[in-house]
This record gives C-alpha cells, sequence and structure tokens, in this order.
C-alpha cells in the first residue's frame, strides 16, 4: 500500500464546504431560541455612574436585560490571563479584574455593559437602543509608547504596567557590546493589526433545564480550553454539565484562542432565562472587541566586530497588552518573543526587557505567529541595516553568523534539535535569482522606478508545548494533546483529536496519518474534533501545535491499537506475540504464511468468543473492544526555520509599492500533505505582506478606533500579490516520531521584514514603519530626491 | 427594480410583502419585512445558510449570489428589490449531486481552507468566466477585488479559476 503521508491527498472537508453545507455556529438555530445584543462603551475610559434599564425594558419583544451587577451577584467569574510572567525584580505581574459585563468602568470601546435579550434580532437592536447608561469620561491611555506616563487605568497599577520583563543577562551583553567595532541601532514599532478571521465571532447558548446541562456553540480554536475556562474561572457550570462545541470554524489567527466575554454572559444568560439564545458578532463588533495582535515599539542594538561577526545583542521593548491582559496577553511578548528575538544565529550575549502596558484599547493576544513575528522584524531589520552599515552582503552576513551544528543551543532559551540554515539560503537565493537582481535593479531604474530587495532569514519556536517547559515558564496548564483510536467492529475508523481545525485540514491530513499507521483505507477514517462530549480532553489549535503535538498523539494511539492487534493475532494464530509483525493492514507471523487482517483483528477484539467457525479468543488479561488514548506530551518546541526573499518596485512619483517577487523557502521537515502546507505558506505570507504594505489599527487620542470597517482598515486583496515561489529543505525534526515542525505560522513571521528590507533598500536605506502606505513612502521618495541632489 | 411588490401595513409601521422568487430552481413564496435583505432572506427564511455574513460594509463578497444570471453581494439588495428573480445559492451549483466545474477545481487544487469565503468566492468566480472564458492571473486578481479570503492568500483561488477555465 502506498503511503499516504507527503502526498497531495484532496481534502475530506472540501465538498460540504463547496456545496453550502458547512455548518458554522451562525447558522445554527435552535427551538424557541432568543437573539442576545450586547450594550456596550462607546468610551474608552469611563466610570459607569448609573444603568437605567427602565425604556428598553418595556420595548416590544424584550425578554431580559442583564447588567454588570447581576453578573457580579451570581459571581460569575471574569476573563482571565493564562500566563503568570514575573518582572525582573521578581514580582508577580499585575492583572486588572476583568468581569464579562462591566459594572464599574469600562476601558476600551466596545466593552460591553448589559446585554439585551429579546424575541427576535430587531427587537434587541432597538431595545439596546433604549438602555441608557450615565458614563463620567476620563481621559484615555491610547499610546503604546507613552502609557506608562498616562493616566492609571486601573487602580493600583502604577505606570500602566502589568510587568518588566526581562530574559538574558545585561552584564554579558555590556561586556558585549565593550569589545564591539561598530554598534548597529534601530527603533522600530511592530504595528497593531486586527485578525480578521472571515467568520465573525458567534454563539449559541441553549440550557436544558432537565439534565441542568449547558451547551455552547461557539466560533473557537480550543473547546476544551475554552470549557475549563468558563467552569474553572467564570463558575459557568461545572465542567461535566457545561458542554461546549466548536462546529465549522471560519478561520481564527489566534482571534478565537480566548473565551470572550459574550461566551460566558450567552451561556449565564441561557440558563436564567431557560432559553436558547443567539449571538452573532457584526463585523464593527469584530473590529472593537476580537483581540488584537503586534503592538510593539522597540529599540534594538547589535553589536558587531567589523568584518560581521555578531557579539551582543539588546532589545528594550514596550508591548501594548490593551485594557486587560488575556488568555495568551502576557505570553505573546515575552517567551514567544524573547527567545526568538535572537534569530536564527549564534549570538554570544543577549537580552530582551520587555514592559508591558495596558492601555484603553482592546485587549492585545495572539495573533498569527504571536511574538515571533515581532521578534524576527526586531533582528531581520537590525541584520539587514548592519550589512547596509557594515558593506556586506546582506546573504553572506547572515550565513557568516548561521550556526551550522545541530543542536543548536540558541542564545536565551531554545536547543533546536535540527535545521540546516545555509542549505536554506543557498536554495532561496537560487529560487529568487538573487545574482539577477542588479540586472532587474537597473530595469526598472530605466522605467523610472525604484527596486529594492529584502531578505529574512528566520527561526520560530513552534508547536507550543511541552508542559514540563512552559509550566515552568508560568503557563497555566500543560499543554500536551490527546488523540482516541476508536476501531469500530466492522473496520471503519473514528479519531477524536483534541486539537481543532478552523481551516487547516485535521480531517485529511490527520486521516493520512492513520491510514498509514493503521493499513486502512482513507475514506474509512473519519477525524472528530470540536466538540467536549465527543472524545478526550484537548488543548485546542494555535502556534503551529496541532500536527507536531496533536497528530504524534494519534501516530501513538494508532501503535498501540497496533500493539494489542499483534497480541490478538498471536492468541488467534497460535503464534509468540514477538513474532507478529504489522505492515499495510495486516498482522503476519514471521517465517510463516499466517496472517490476519487489522479488520480481522477489530473483529475479534469485538467478539471475544467461539461459536461454530468463528473463533474469536482474546489473550489473558486483554479486555474486549478495540479503542486506545493517548496524552503526548513532547519533549521540545518544534524549530521551522527558513530564508525568504522579495523585491518591490517603487513608483516615486505615487509612493506605490509593488510586490514583484516573493520566494519562500521554508524547512518544515516531514510534509504530510504538500498541497496543504503550500495553502498554509500562502495564507501566512498574506497577512505577513498585509502588515507590512496594507494593515493597520488605529486608535485617535480619545481611544476610538478609526479603522472599525473594511472601509478603513485594509485587508490585504487578490490584486495586491504577486504570484508566490514556494520551495522547502527539509531536515527532519528529530524531537517527533513523524519529524514533522510547523508550518502554520512561518509566512505571517518572515514576511513583514523581507517586505520592509525589501522597501527600505529600494529607498536607499530610509526608515518607513509599517505598513508602507503610499504616502509614507512617497514622502521617503521626495527625501531621497533632496538627498540624491545634494549628494550630485 | 421593484417588481409586483405586494404589500400590507404591520404594526408599528412596518410593511410585510410577499417575496417570490425562483431559487435554485425552486418557485418560493414567502412573507417577509421590507427592510430584508437578500442574504438574510436567503439565510433565515429558506435556511439556505451556505450564502455567508461576513461584514457589514458590503466588502467581504461572502454572500455573493447570482441574480438572474450575475453575480450579487446579496447584502446590497433587498429581498423585495429582486422580486421576482431567479437566484443562484452555492446550493444550486451542483447538477445531479455532481459539483459544478468550479467547485471542482477549488477542491482540486486546494482554493479553500475555512471554506467561509468560499461560496462567495466560487459565486463570483463562476460569473467571471461567464463573462471572459478565458481570463488571465491579473483579470482574476482583478474580478476576485470584491471577495476577501483570510485564509488561501488568494494563489490556489486564482489557480482553480484557470483550471475551472478549461473545464466549462
Amino acid at each position: 500500500m502506498a503511503s499516504l503521508v507527503g502526498s497531495r491527498v484532496e481534502r475530506k472537508e472540501d465538498k460540504r464546504f463547496l456545496t453550502g453545507k458547512g455548518r458554522y455556529t451562525a447558522d445554527i438555530n435552535l427551538a424557541n431560541q432568543t437573539y442576545a445584543i450586547f450594550v456596550r462603551s462607546p468610551h474608552a475610559r469611563a466610570s459607569i455612574k448609573k444603568i437605567n434599564i427602565d425604556k428598553a425594558s418595556k420595548s416590544s419583544g424584550v425578554v431580559s436585560i442583564l447588567t454588570g451587577k447581576e453578573i457580579a451577584d451570581d459571581k460569575i467569574g471574569g476573563l482571565i490571563a493564562g500566563w503568570a510572567i514575573r518582572s525582573e525584580d521578581g514580582t508577580e505581574m499585575k492583572c486588572p479584574g476583568n468581569p464579562p459585563l462591566a459594572k464599574d468602568n469600562v476601558n476600551f470601546v466596545g466593552d460591553p455593559v448589559a446585554v439585551v435579550i429579546a424575541e427576535s434580532l430587531a427587537e434587541a437592536k432597538e431595545a439596546a437602543e433604549k438602555v441608557e447608561v450615565d458614563y463620567k469620561v476620563l481621559k484615555a491611555v491610547t499610546s503604546t509608547a507613552d502609557a506608562m506616563n498616562g493616566d492609571t487605568i486601573h487602580e493600583g497599577i502604577d505606570k500602566n504596567l502589568c510587568f518588566d520583563w526581562l530574559l538574558g543577562d545585561r552584564q554579558k551583553v555590556k561586556e558585549a557590546f565593550d569589545k564591539a567595532d561598530k554598534v548597529i541601532s534601530i527603533d522600530i514599532v511592530n504595528n497593531r493589526l486586527i485578525p480578521n478571521a472571515m467568520e465573525p465571532r458567534a454563539c449559541v447558548a441553549d440550557y436544558n433545564a432537565a439534565s441542568e446541562e449547558i451547551t455552547l456553540y461557539t466560533t473557537s480554536q480550543n473547546p476544551h480550553l475554552s470549557r475549563l475556562i468558563m467552569s474553572a474561572f467564570g463558575n459557568v457550570a461545572p465542567e461535566h454539565k457545561l458542554r461546549v462545541v466548536a462546529p465549522d470554524v471560519g478561520g481564527g489567527f489566534g482571534s478565537k484562542i480566548n473565551v470572550y466575554n459574550e461566551d460566558i454572559v450567552c451561556s449565564w444568560a441561557a440558563k436564567k432565562i431557560n432559553r436558547a439564545i443567539k449571538w452573532v458578532a457584526e463585523r464593527s463588533e469584530s473590529f472593537l472587541t476580537d483581540i488584537h495582535g503586534r503592538d510593539h515599539v522597540t529599540h534594538a542594538e547589535l553589536a558587531v566586530t567589523k568584518d560581521g561577526k555578531f557579539l551582543g545583542f539588546k532589545n528594550e521593548t514596550i508591548a501594548n497588552l490593551g485594557a486587560y491582559a488575556r488568555v495568551f496577553g502576557t505570553v505573546t511578548p515575552t517567551y514567544l518573543f524573547g527567545p526568538c528575538a535572537t534569530g536564527v544565529y549564534e549570538i554570544p550575549a543577549a537580552y530582551t526587557n520587555v514592559k508591558a502596558v495596558y492601555t484603553n484599547t482592546a485587549p492585545v493576544d495572539a495573533y498569527r505567529g504571536a511574538g515571533r513575528p515581532e521578534a524576527t522584524y526586531t533582528i531581520e531589520r537590525l541584520v539587514e541595516k548592519a550589512s547596509m552599515e557594515l558593506g556586506i552582503d546582506k546573504t553572506e552576513l547572515r550565513i557568516k553568523n548561521f550556526p551550522t551544528v545541530f543542536p543548536f543551543k540558541q542564545t536565551l532559551v531554545h536547543t533546536v534539535d535540527s535545521g540546516d540554515y545555509v542549505a536554506g539560503m543557498e536554495k532561496a537565493k537560487q529560487m529568487a535569482d538573487y545574482k539577477g537582481f542588479e540586472a532587474r535593479r537597473k530595469e526598472s531604474e530605466a522605467k523610472g522606478k525604484l527596486r529594492g530587495i529584502g531578505v529574512t532569514s528566520y527561526f520560530e519556536a513552534c508547536g507550543i508545548a511541552p508542559s514540563a517547559a512552559v509550566m515552568s515558564l508560568g503557563c497555566g496548564v500543560g499543554l500536551w494533546e490527546s488523540a482516541e483510536v476508536r476501531f469500530n467492529p466492522t473496520g471503519q475508523v473514528t479519531v477524536y483529536t483534541g486539537s481543532h481545525s478552523h481551516g487547516q485540514s485535521h480531517q485529511t491530513t490527520f486521516a493520512q496519518i492513520a491510514a498509514d499507521e493503521l493499513g486502512v483505507p482513507i475514506e474509512n477514517i473519519d477525524i472528530v474534533h470540536g466538540d467536549t462530549d465527543k472524545g478526550t480532553f484537548g488543548m485546542g489549535t494555535y502556534g503551529s501545535r496541532s500536527l507536531a503535538v496533536g497528530g504524534i498523539a494519534i501516530v501513538n494511539a494508532c501503535k498501540k491499537i497496533v500493539e494489542k492487534g499483534k497480541r490478538v493475532t498471536a492468541k488467534m494464530l497460535e503464534a509468540n506475540p514477538e513474532d507478529v509483525e504489522f505492515k499495510d493492514g495486516e498482522f503476519i507471523v514471521s517465517k510463516s504464511n499466517k496472517k490476519k487482517t487489522i479488520g480481522e483483528v477489530a473483529f475479534a477484539c469485538y467478539l471475544p468468543g467461539v461459536r461454530d467457525e468463528m473463533k474469536s479468543p482474546l489473550p489473558e488479561g486483554d479486555e474486549p473492544g478495540l479503542k486506545e488514548t493517548s496524552f503526548y506530551d513532547p519533549s521540545n518546541f518544534s524549530f521551522p526555520a527558513g530564508t525568504h526573499i522579495a523585491e518591490v518596485e517603487i513608483d516615486p512619483e505615487t509612493g506605490h509599492v509593488k510586490l514583484q517577487k516573493y520566494t519562500a523557502c521554508d524547512d518544515f521537515g516531514r510534509i504530510i500533505n504538500p498541497m496543504v502546507v503550500e495553502g498554509q505558506v500562502h495564507g501566512g505570507l498574506a497577512q505577513g505582506i498585509g502588515q507590512a504594505l496594507y494593515e493597520n489599527a488605529e486608535y485617535d487620542e480619545t481611544g476610538q478606533l478609526m479603522t472599525g470597517s473594511y472601509m478603513d482598515y485594509t485587508m490585504p486583496r487578490a490584486d495586491n500579490f504577486p504570484e508566490f515561489n514556494i520551495g522547502y529543505t527539509c531536515t527532519h525534526a528529530t524531537t517527533n516520531p513523524l519529524g514533522v515542525k510547523g508550518c502554520g505560522e512561518a509566512g505571517a513571521i518572515a514576511a513583514p521584514p523581507t517586505v520592509m528590507n525589501a522597501v527600505i533598500d529600494a529607498l536607499g536605506g530610509q526608515e518607513v514603519t509599517m505598513p508602507a502606505t503610499a504616502e509614507k513612502v512617497w514622502k521617503a521618495c521626495k527625501n531621497l530626491k533632496k538627498s540624491n541632489a545634494k549628494a550630485a | 427594480m421593484i417588481k409586483s411588490y405586494r404589500v400590507r401595513i404591520l404594526i408599528k409601521g412596518e410593511i410585510m410583502g410577499k417575496i417570490s422568487l425562483e431559487v435554485n430552481g425552486r418557485k418560493v413564496e414567502k412573507e417577509a419585512s421590507d427592510n430584508t435583505l437578500l442574504s438574510t432572506f436567503l439565510r433565515e427564511h429558506l435556511q439556505l445558510t451556505g450564502t455567508h455574513i461576513g461584514c457589514d460594509t458590503s466588502q467581504c463578497g461572502a454572500c455573493v449570489v447570482h441574480v438572474d444570471g450575475n453575480s450579487l453581494k446579496s447584502c446590497t439588495a433587498l429581498a423585495a428589490d429582486v422580486n421576482g428573480s431567479k437566484v443562484t445559492t452555492i446550493e444550486g451549483l451542483e447538477t445531479n449531486g455532481k459539483m459544478h466545474p468550479m467547485q471542482e477545481a477549488f477542491k482540486k487544487l486546494h482554493g479553500l481552507q475555512c471554506g467561509f469565503c468560499t461560496p462567495g468566492m466560487v459565486m463570483s468566480a463562476v460569473d467571471l468566466l461567464q463573462k471572459n472564458k478565458k481570463p488571465s492571473d491579473t483579470e482574476i486578481r482583478d474580478w476576485l477585488e470584491g471577495n476577501i479570503c483570510r485564509c488561501t492568500g488568494y494563489q490556489n483561488i486564482v489557480a482553480a479559476v484557470k483550471e475551472a477555465a478549461t473545464k466549462m
């Protein structure tokens, strides 16, 4: 049987999506359901003096109006940060309470203060307009860089500082800088982004008074984790009385990791009114209340010798957490950022210092790449600048500082098991025709255009796990993953995974893995996920962890099935279990022609008796049935890496940047389905290029979101991109049995510095902040003309 | 634009009317208020939830359907506006259980990931090929400017449209 792992298997999930049969949360309607509309703060910072619901309560169709008072009276808990970070001085981070409905204070535009539940959506909207909230408006803090100098947002949190965290050794770095021939320094802003999964968030909560069970259908990347948080911290219901279902979910990119206010409020309220409640975000609500991403202000320095060896690295960053610290809000700018900020280089001394600040803006949390795009942007912009200042070719400078021996003990935290960074660079250069660039630059010049080339070499730590490591760094849970493999009596297999697909293709790629492990045709394998009532507890999907953690759990559970199969076969065929081999779905007694198919063995496991022709005895000590579970906790993160090269052409008359070529050469270890991996790379690139050239979330000084719709926030469109040139090198991960590494975030991590390095190259080294809009670039072009005129 | 629109007055001045359409080859007639968007009518009144709502400013294109053969963002029209029309939604693109060449091409070339923008994207792409049998890459990318996808980076969508063009 040909191996399916490594093949371009068409997706099992596609037909339902292509024929309109997907079932997203907003498609679910329950009998006798009501509709929820949230009353949200129009102010970025205010105290709530009074809420008057008298008029609203009399509005037609209103079932119930609930505020922060009721939710506090019922002792429903708030939203939490999942990762405890300690400051350099040893103190614990400072987190404010974040009630699902604000009672005393609101801290960003969109912070919910009440929920109106009515018989119809129109009636809920109409009544919500009649809820009168008397606010005392306070001065908002919105700037990342100045947040520490602003008014105190949360009582008791001085300077709006959640923590002041250090990773690395300041003294060693000082010594390295003292020895340097040259110090390259850079000030950069990592612009705030809004994830914008195309499916707006939604939830439908139902209460069954007979079983006293709440069922919540919600747009989540991790239903089990949501249930845990809602139960343990939200006090909504005990876990066994709370079922969370994340059906088809239309993209997440990190924005659907968090449990949100609406999940808790609707679940709690459904029980209160004893009816189902449906809430679907309008896009403008998504803009205001989905978690945002990035938003760093950084000063970084690189100490180098004159021949280009890196000696030391400093990174001083202010990270904006928004109004509250959420699930991955505190780890994203620390352990997901700091360790990767030294990039793919051997740098003897380094530190990263992060001051995480609160502002009156939407909470900032993990968005595709989470910390690693910010890290890569910092080091790769710095390295590119070093190449300009040292006059060393940008690819040679990088190669000079690559590690060549693996495992590579990276400066700050990670031991990278495998990789070949030089091979990746060489292949990328070849794919991009790096040598031919000067000729292309001249061609562009002849047309009156400026052409630039930018390079990025990155590595990233993904496959977020292992529990021992992450818990020692402050994570509130272990980040293992589970799988359950059920072999049905008649030969089909159902695989339950604790991870979740919201576009990642688990139904196909996980089935490929199980098909190979068990020798069962892929059409007889179903992957089930997204329902806490189905399968075992799992941690969900984020941080490119599904395959490298969840996929291995499936492999391990399948191996247990095969082990039992060997014992059963030995009993059936009167052989020693050690003499039974398993290959392509058959158990074969070695040096004989005796064998049983896995289907026969499964059947035997369910009919462990003897009757007439049927002889299916089970070995002593084995129970009937064929179902195995694995909870896999890996020994390390996985470390994909690669080199990307971009070329841009700028029209100096308009400032328009056209991305002409984009080459990505990545090392994802062993690839399960090349078609799916290409899709992941394309999508990540689009988001990364979006950050560099188009996307920006902007608040004004009063805390109003200026980019709150698709009319104002530039989403990349089909006509913004050239055809991407994708290639791979492959070094297998040595830390998991499949040899796989994560691939979901690489594009979003590598693309921003790659594109910006190209833009800045075209602009003769002039700094431009992301996104490199026509206006900014046009101004830079004017400066360039002036300085060229001066030089002439 | 409004054809034979029969109205009656209900509570609070909300106007209800009978909407008659031919949807996916089937005649339907339903009461709906005058401010019902075509997208809402399809999803809530006809339970055709394949047509998705991804924004509130008519930008994302997840709700594209065909009205009398032309693609239309169904959130930009009132159901009453298109009364009497023939509407095709993503659910109506198959013939005798066989997927349309555009649907096949999207599957073959991985032109979708989470599937949310897909119905609108496919309906829009089908209309492109009705109007331009052999579009260039640039023409495809320009045409799809009104459909936002956050997953695919568009590359495989463009490839799928080209593939479908060879089969239609």
